[in-house]
C-alpha cells in the first residue's frame, strides 16, 4: 500500500510527454531576458517643428535637400497680391554623418545669406530594454551675409556680418500622435546697430505637434524675446502655425509666420512683424531625402 | 528500496522526456520583398525567434517588427510609423503545426519537404496561412526555409491613395531560420 504513491508517480511520468508544452509556453521560450531597447523614431517629421530646428536630423548616410519659401506680408494688400510679389527663399541641405551628428549648409536669399550648422543628438528617448524620457539635440550655426559693403571707402570685417546662434533642443514624443519641444536658445550678434543693443540674445521658445493623421500634422512654434535686447528696432516673439503633409520621401510643410527671417538669427532676433498687425507671411518647407551610402547590409 | 524506486522513476522519465526534443534560434532571418514600377521595398530581420517541438511538430515565430532593417531610412521609419504601426504592434507571431513532422526523420541527415500550418498574426490581424518548405538536418541542426506571399490586405495594412501604385499589394516573405537543440 505504500507504493502505491510512487506508482501514482510512474505514472505521471510516463504521461509527462503528452503534457508536453502548446505552442503558447513555445512562445513563452522565445520571451527575451532582455527587452530590445527601442529609440523613439519619428519624434517630428523632419528637421524643422515649422521654422526652427527640432531634434531630428537625417538618418546616418542620408542628404535632406530642403527648401524654405516664404511670401511677403499678407497686410501689404492687392497691388502686392498680398505678399505673392516677394519671396525670401533658403535653399540648403543636411547630412547624416552617424547616428548622431549632422551637418547642414544653406543659401538665403535675404542678404545673400550663407549658413552652415552642426547638430548632435546627446540623448535620444528610448524605452523597453533601457528607459530615457526625453532626447536633447544641441545645435549651432554660423550664419554671413555677404550683399555689397555699403561704404567700401570703410576698413570693412567680414566678421562684422556674422551671426551665431546656440540652441539646446529638448523634445520627448507623448504616445504616437503628440510631440512637444522646448527651444531656449542664445543668438550672438558680432556688430550691432547701437551700443545699447546687446550681442547676446536670449530666447525661450518650444513647439509641438499632433498628428491627425498618418501622414498629416499640424505643427506650431513659438519663441519669446526677453526685454531690453534689441532696443534700436522694434522686435516682437516670433509664432508660426502650419501643416506637415508627408508623401513618401518628401515632407510637404505650409505655414503662417510672422518672422520673414529664414536663419536662426533672423526669426529669433529680428522678427518685426506683428499678427496682430496682420504681419503675417505665408511660407511652405519642401524637403527630400536621398539615400547617399546605404546600411553595411545592403552594399553589394 | 525508496530510494532505488526514486532513481528508477527519474531514469524512466528522464527517458521517456528525451523523445521530445525543443529546436530554437534567436536569429533567423526573415527577408520581405516587392517590387512595383516606382518603388523597391526590401527589407532583412536577422533576430528572428522560433522555436521548433518535435515530435508534436509545434512551430511558432516571434518576429520583432523594429529590427526590420531597409535600406532607406525613411522607408524603415514609414514602415514603423504609417504602415505597421510598431508602437502599437511592436511584434508579428506566428503559432502552427509542421503537418507532416511524422515523415521527417531528425535523425537522419537531409533535405525533407514541409508543409506548414497555422495562425499567422501582423499589425494585430489575425490570419490563417498554409505554406510549403523545407526542413534540412544537418550537423543536429534543423534549418527551415520558405517562401511566399501575404496580402497587405489580409493584415488591415492600408495604402493611401498617393502612393497606392508605387507599393505592392503582396509582399514576398523568406524565411530562412537554423534552429540548434535546446538543452
Amino acid at each position: 500500500m505504500r507504493k502505491t504513491p510512487w506508482i501514482a508517480l510512474l505514472l505521471l511520468q510516463l504521461l509527462f510527454p503528452l503534457l508536453l508544452p502548446a505552442q503558447d509556453d513555445l512562445l513563452n521560450l522565445l520571451k527575451d531576458q532582455k527587452p530590445p531597447v527601442n529609440y523613439t523614431e519619428a519624434t517630428f517629421k523632419t528637421s524643422r517643428i515649422v521654422i526652427g530646428q527640432s531634434i531630428e536630423n537625417p538618418a546616418q548616410g542620408n542628404m535632406l535637400f530642403l527648401v524654405t519659401h516664404h511670401f511677403g506680408a499678407l497686410n501689404t494688400g492687392y497691388s502686392n497680391l498680398f505678399g505673392l510679389k516677394q519671396a525670401a527663399i533658403r535653399i540648403g541641405m543636411e547630412y547624416g554623418l552617424n547616428k548622431r551628428l549632422a551637418f547642414g549648409i544653406g543659401l538665403n536669399t535675404d542678404k545673400n545669406t550663407w549658413d552652415g550648422f552642426l547638430k548632435y543628438k546627446v540623448l535620444r528617448q528610448k524605452s523597453g530594454g533601457k528607459k530615457f524620457p526625453f532626447s536633447l539635440s544641441l545645435f549651432a550655426n554660423t550664419a554671413v551675409y555677404t550683399t555689397k559693403w555699403e561704404n567700401p571707402d570703410r576698413k570693412n570685417y567680414l566678421s562684422s556680418r556674422m551671426t551665431y546662434c546656440i540652441q539646446v533642443l529638448i523634445a520627448r514624443k507623448f504616445g504616437s500622435r503628440l510631440s512637444l519641444q522646448i527651444t531656449p536658445s542664445m543668438v550672438h550678434k558680432n556688430l550691432v546697430p547701437t551700443s545699447a543693443d546687446h550681442n547676446d540674445i536670449f530666447t525661450l521658445g518650444g513647439g509641438g505637434r499632433m498628428k491627425i493623421s498618418n501622414r498629416v500634422s499640424i505643427n506650431a512654434e513659438y519663441h519669446h524675446i526677453f526685454k531690453g535686447q534689441v532696443v534700436s528696432s522694434k522686435v516682437y516673439d516670433s509664432f508660426s502655425t502650419g501643416v506637415d503633409i508627408e508623401t513618401g520621401g518628401h515632407v510637404f510643410q505650409i505655414f503662417l509666420t510672422n518672422s520673414m527671417g529664414e536663419n536662426e538669427e533672423g526669426f529669433l532676433a529680428n522678427t518685426t512683424g506683428r499678427w496682430s498687425k496682420g504681419d503675417i507671411f505665408l511660407g511652405f518647407n519642401i524637403s527630400r531625402i536621398f539615400t547617399i551610402v546605404k546600411p553595411k547590409s545592403f552594399r553589394k | 528500496m525508496k530510494k532505488y524506486w526514486i532513481l528508477i522513476i527519474i531514469t524512466v522519465g528522464f527517458c521517456i522526456n528525451g523523445f521530445a526534443q525543443t529546436y530554437v534560434t534567436k536569429n533567423g532571418m526573415i527577408r520581405i520583398y516587392s517590387e512595383a514600377p516606382l518603388e523597391k521595398i526590401e527589407a532583412v530581420n536577422r533576430q528572428v525567434n522560433t522555436a521548433l517541438l518535435v515530435p508534436t511538430g509545434d512551430f511558432v515565430f516571434k518576429v520583432l517588427i523594429k529590427s526590420f532593417n531597409f535600406e532607406k531610412a525613411l522607408m524603415q521609419e514609414h514602415f514603423n510609423e504609417n504602415y505597421l504601426e510598431s508602437d502599437k504592434y511592436p511584434e508579428a507571431t506566428f503559432l502552427g503545426k509542421i503537418t507532416n513532422i511524422k515523415d521527417i526523420n531528425f535523425t537522419k541527415e537531409g533535405i525533407y519537404p514541409a508543409t506548414v500550418e497555422g495562425k499567422l498574426t501582423i499589425h494585430g490581424q489575425t490570419h490563417p496561412v498554409k505554406q510549403n518548405g523545407t526542413l534540412e538536418i544537418k550537423n543536429g541542426a534543423v534549418t527551415a526555409k520558405s517562401k511566399f506571399n501575404i496580402l497587405l490586405s489580409d493584415y488591415n495594412i492600408s495604402i493611401p491613395n498617393t502612393v497606392v501604385n508605387k507599393i505592392s499589394k503582396s509582399i514576398e516573405v523568406t524565411v530562412e531560420v537554423m534552429m540548434t537543440k535546446l538543452n
